[in-house]
């Protein structure tokens, strides 16, 4: 038993349907209760998605306890297949359905399904997390689906370099982008053209965006991008061994990172990598980085704490690219914890592998860093400290969703990301200023920065002191009870409700402003 | 309880469907109840999902160490009751020391804390002993398999009612979590009306429980208390039968039950209410210009919906196409039901694959919808409403009616002033 208060992950379950909901023509039957379904809001509000997840959900209630569930999983199944008519299904259950035991899979499997392939989803929720749940299904759909080409035992392996003999171009999969991952479907924008410039075309993008007889087209490609190991990983290594099928795995986010990642994929594909890549006129970092106006961003100190992928992305950037100071490293992600603890050792630093937010913001408070890089959990924690903070990875909030092309990977990722990680620096800056004029009199408690000190440090203002308020210039006054009254409207708009209260009362000449005369004023104004 | 003397027969049977739902547990009212009684801390005993649901449902993470958590079974909790409750013991004694502030703790039962049988009401009664005279350990559950979405409150309130000292004084008591600023215009009103005692379940200290007894008028604020509302009556209060406070009229209405209920002369009433009623109607008018015809469709959430049907129809002049709502109960209903226009179609339990069918053939001017399923529909061209922000915002109460207009009016004002072409 472990007490948890807030969590970077969910269950492996909501893993599975963000498999499910960043494809076309997937559903997922899901055994359990009604409460589960909540996590449909994660896809609607957090990606503003304009379509529910493909999830039905068979949601048991108590009373069907005692009876038959089996029979209401194959009535679910046997509706959702009716209904949505999927080319592929996935049938699991959340951490309910897990302990009454009811098989969803095998019952699934003795049903006449039409023939679609049909994928028994087993994923521990008492002991793996959504990352995970979120690898194994992509694993084990492709696994799936692949299973009537898998190369008989013996046989050649796939040859990266044959697209020369075939005489085309080489081609790549980009394997892992999905939905709650962090600006996945811009980095495939950005990856598709930067692969273009380099004669290299894409063959499967998935999940994001693929059916699943594209999956079927896997194994036509040369190479696959392990683009976000926490969901790609297990597949990618598997298609390795059993196709023969190579995985880059450098993660193109940062200048040198996307220069390791092209001579990589160059090498692996038999490619002549053009001597001098031009990183600088392909991104604006390097020259933004040296130009003279950076020079305050020298020796910053940054604490980093993100998903594996982008954590290490980040350290990389800050210490080399823009010549931070890491102060602390760490990841939620135990799968990559190796990983993570050996750029840690190398930044003289003990990386931080937890899923404990307090530990992190703990950590966070000891080093003492002028930025953090984090997820939208270390974006409280920092607004809490009083540190600017940029988010660059899982878990989001819906404003970590933008509108406009923002990737992380590739020249144009790194444009981005100079930008997104100075900005609140600048206002750093500001917040200097800020608490310079605190105390004058515009000032009031509802003129926060969204960054920095931003945290109501006191979980409630103190009330004002009953006492009647004279209204400045005149003879009208707020009565003790009025003013009560006004304090309990919230900071941000109690300024303009004094305003319209005072006006309203000069209006109807009132002397004393109660509270009745700010109901009267508020129903006036009501529109 | 109620001797339900107003006759349904205009209402059409309400449509009975069964099949998936779509609605939070009640794990979820924990979000509300926290804020209403900031002494007290709630323990689910769950899984990662049901940490996931209640992090997801506040939104945003707004505190660092929050009054509430989730106690994750692990494998090992499986596999041995005695371990799990072993490991509940060490981690509600580690809490206690890190939150010394906390009165009251709740450890609320979830669906793996069910069907494992993990007993919440022995654990509880272990963990009063270990900490007796710091803290009072109270249990109940907030499972999906047993709770929708407020139900957890009504659960949650039916396991402080044993706790509630008697008393025979006569008292107003209004059940039901409201925005503090709501109550204390609502009680100060009572006092204006002639009512002296005034008290409110939950309290805003979880160790002052009104007391209870048969001086006691009980008025519901909030349609989904059926549970809290058998306890109370099983303890001598006397249900008031009203409509609940949502609108001007049905606001007054409510008032002035618990006025008659508690002997307050007709005319002082009137003399109270009246000039309220004359205002709030006057708030309300420039919403009701938007919101008059426009046809509504209720998805089933939080049982506000028959009483939010009522106001926007009677009160706003909407168009009813079908209100849903999860759980129909006749009784604490009647008042409502009785109001509402005649051939308004009920729903109760869902379906929503096949309910969704329907509002894609009604094409209603506006839909209240869970949050899972807004954005969805307005990407289909349908204006929608969230609910949940219904059970957050404060709604209650005749000076409240125009700000509740509002939220409905919102979407459709909102969808006339945008222009991209
Ligand atoms: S439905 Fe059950 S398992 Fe799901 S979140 Fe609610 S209590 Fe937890
Ligand atoms: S304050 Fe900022 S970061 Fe926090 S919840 Fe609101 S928008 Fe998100």
């Amino acid at each position: 038993m472990e007490l948890t208060l807030w969590t970077y992950e969910g269950p492996p379950h909501v893993g599975a349907m963000r498999i499910a909901a960043s494809m076309e023509g997937v559903h997922y039957v899901l055994h359990a209760p009604q409460g589960d379904t909540y996590a449909d809001l994660l896809f609607t509000m957090i990606e503003r998605r304009d379509r529910r997840p493909p999830v039905t959900y068979t949601t048991f209630q108590a009373r069907d306890l005692g009876g038959d569930t089996a029979e209401l999983v194959k009535r679910s199944i046997a509706d959702a297949v009716e209904r949505f008519q999927p080319e592929a299904l996935l049938v699991g259950e959340s951490c309910t359905a897990e302990l009454i035991q009811d098989q969803p899979g095998a019952l699934a499997a003795g049903m006449d399904l039409g023939g679609i392939p049909m994928v028994n989803l087993e994923l521990p929720a008492y002991s793996k997390k959504e990352n995970w749940g979120a690898a194994e299904t992509f694993y084990q759909l492709v696994r799936n689906l692949l299973k009537p080409q898998l190369p008989a035992p013996g046989a050649p392996k796939l040859d990266p370099t044959r697209w020369r003999a075939e005489n085309r171009r080489p081609r790549v999969n980009l394997l892992g982008p999905s939905l709650l991952g962090f600006r996945c479907r811009d980095d495939v924008r950005e990856l598709t053209q930067l692969l273009a410039g380099y004669g290299i075309d894409v063959a499967v993008v998935a999940p994001l965006g693929a059916r699943p007889a594209d999956l079927l087209r896997i194994p036509m490609a040369d190479a696959n991008l392990n683009l976000y190991p926490e969901v790609s990983g297990t597949v990618c290594s598997w298609l390795e061994r059993q196709f023969g099928l190579p995985a880059v795995k450098t993660v193109p986010i940062g200048i040198g990172a996307t220069v390791d990642f092209l001579r990589e994929l160059h090498g692996v594909l038999g490619l002549e990598l053009p001597a001098e890549l031009q990183a600088e006129r392909q991104s604006r970092l390097p020259w933004y980085s040296r130009s003279v106006d950076s020079t305050y961003l020298t020796g910053k100190r940054v604490f980093v704490f993100a998903d594996g992928t982008h954590a290490i992305a980040a350290a990389r950037i800050a210490s080399r690219e823009l010549g931070f100071e890491v102060v602390g490293l760490g990841t939620y992600s135990r799968e990559m914890a190796r990983e993570v603890r050996a750029l840690a050792a190398e930044l003289g630093l003990e990386a931080l592998i937890t899923d404990d937010y307090l530990a992190v913001e703990a950590a966070m408070a000891e080093a003492a860093p002028e930025l953090v890089l984090g997820t939208q959990m270390e974006r409280h924690s920092a607004k809490r400290l009083g540190i600017p903070c940029a988010v660059i990875s899982s878990p989001l909030h819906v404003q970590d969703v933008p509108a406009r092309y923002a990737p992380q990977m590739g020249w144009e990722g790194a444009n981005v990301i100079f930008d997104s990680w100075v900005h609140p620096l600048m206002m750093g800056l500001e917040e200097h200023l800020i608490g310079m004029f605190r105390h004058d009199f515009e000032f009031v408690d509802g003129h926060r920065s969204h960054l920095g000190d931003g945290a109501p440090a006191a979980p409630v203002l103190e009330e004002p002191a009953p006492v009647a308020v004279a209204v400045a210039g005149g003879s009208l006054s707020w009565s003790a009870d009025g003013e009560a009254e006004l304090a309990k409207i919230p900071f941000f708009v109690r300024g303009k409700v004094r305003k319209n209260t005072e006006a309203y009362a000069r209006d109807q000449g009132l002397a004393v402003i109660d509270s009745e005369a700010l109901y009267e004023a508020k129903a006036h104004y009501s529109r | 309880m109620v001797s339900s003397s107003v006759a349904q027969s205009s209402l059409p049977p309400p449509l009975k469907e069964s099949g998936q739902r779509e609605v939070f547990c009640g794990l979820t009212s924990i979000v509300w109840l926290h804020r209403r009684m900031p002494d007290a801390f709630f323990l689910v005993v769950g899984s990662r999902t049901c940490a996931h649901l209640i992090q997801s449902a506040a939104g945003v993470m707004i505190f660092a160490e929050p009054r509430f958590g989730t106690a994750i079974l692990g494998e090992r909790d499986l596999a041995g009751l005695a371990d799990a409750n072993e490991e509940l013991d060490r981690l509600v004694a580690q809490l206690l020391e890190r939150r010394p502030e906390i009165r009251t703790l709740f450890l609320v039962g979830s669906c793996p804390s069910e069907v494992i049988k993990l007993d919440l009401a022995k654990a509880s009664e272990r963990l009063n002993q270990q900490h007796a005279g710091r803290v009072t350990v109270i249990n109940y559950t907030g499972s999906g398999i047993e709770t929708t979405f407020t139900q957890g409150e009504d659960s949650a309130l039916q396991a402080l009612v044993p706790l509630m000292p008697k008393g025979d004084q006569p008292q107003l008591l209004i059940a039901g979590t409201l925005a503090d600023a709501v109550e204390d215009r609502l009680v100060g009103l009572f006092h204006k009306l002639g009512i002296e005692r005034v008290a409110s379940l939950p309290p805003r200290r979880s160790t002052e429980l009104p007391a209870v007894g048969p001086g006691t008028q009980l008025l519901l604020a909030q349609p989904y208390l059926s549970g809290t509302a058998r306890a109370l009556v099983d303890r001598g209060a006397h249900l008031i039968e009203a409509p609940y406070p949502f609108g001007v009229e049905g606001s007054r209405d409510w008032m002035a039950a618990a006025a008659t209920a508690c002997g307050v002369d007709p005319a002082q009433i009137d003399a109270v209410l009246d000039p309220l009623v004359e205002r709030g109607r006057r708030a309300l008018a420039p919403h009701r210009e938007v919101l008059e015809g426009k046809r509504l469709f209720l998805l089933p959430d939080s049982q506000l919906e028959p009483a939010l049907a009522r106001f926007l129809a009677q009160e706003c002049g909407m168009e009813l196409v079908e209100v849903g709502t999860p759980y129909l109960d006749r009784q604490l209903m009647a008042q409502e039901l009785a109001r509402l226009p005649e051939g308004t179609q009920l729903s109760e339990g869902q379906h929503v694959d096949n309910q969704l069918q329907r509002v894609r053939q009604e094409r209603p001017d506006l839909v209240v919808c869970g949050m899972g399923l807004a954005n969805p529909l307005e990407a289909e061209g349908m204006a929608t409403k969230w609910s949940i922000e219904l059970v957050f915002s404060p709604i209650h109460g005749i000076d409240q009616a125009g700000d509740l207009a509002e939220l409905f009016a919102r979407p459709l004002r909102r969808r006339g002033a945008l222009q991209f072409s």
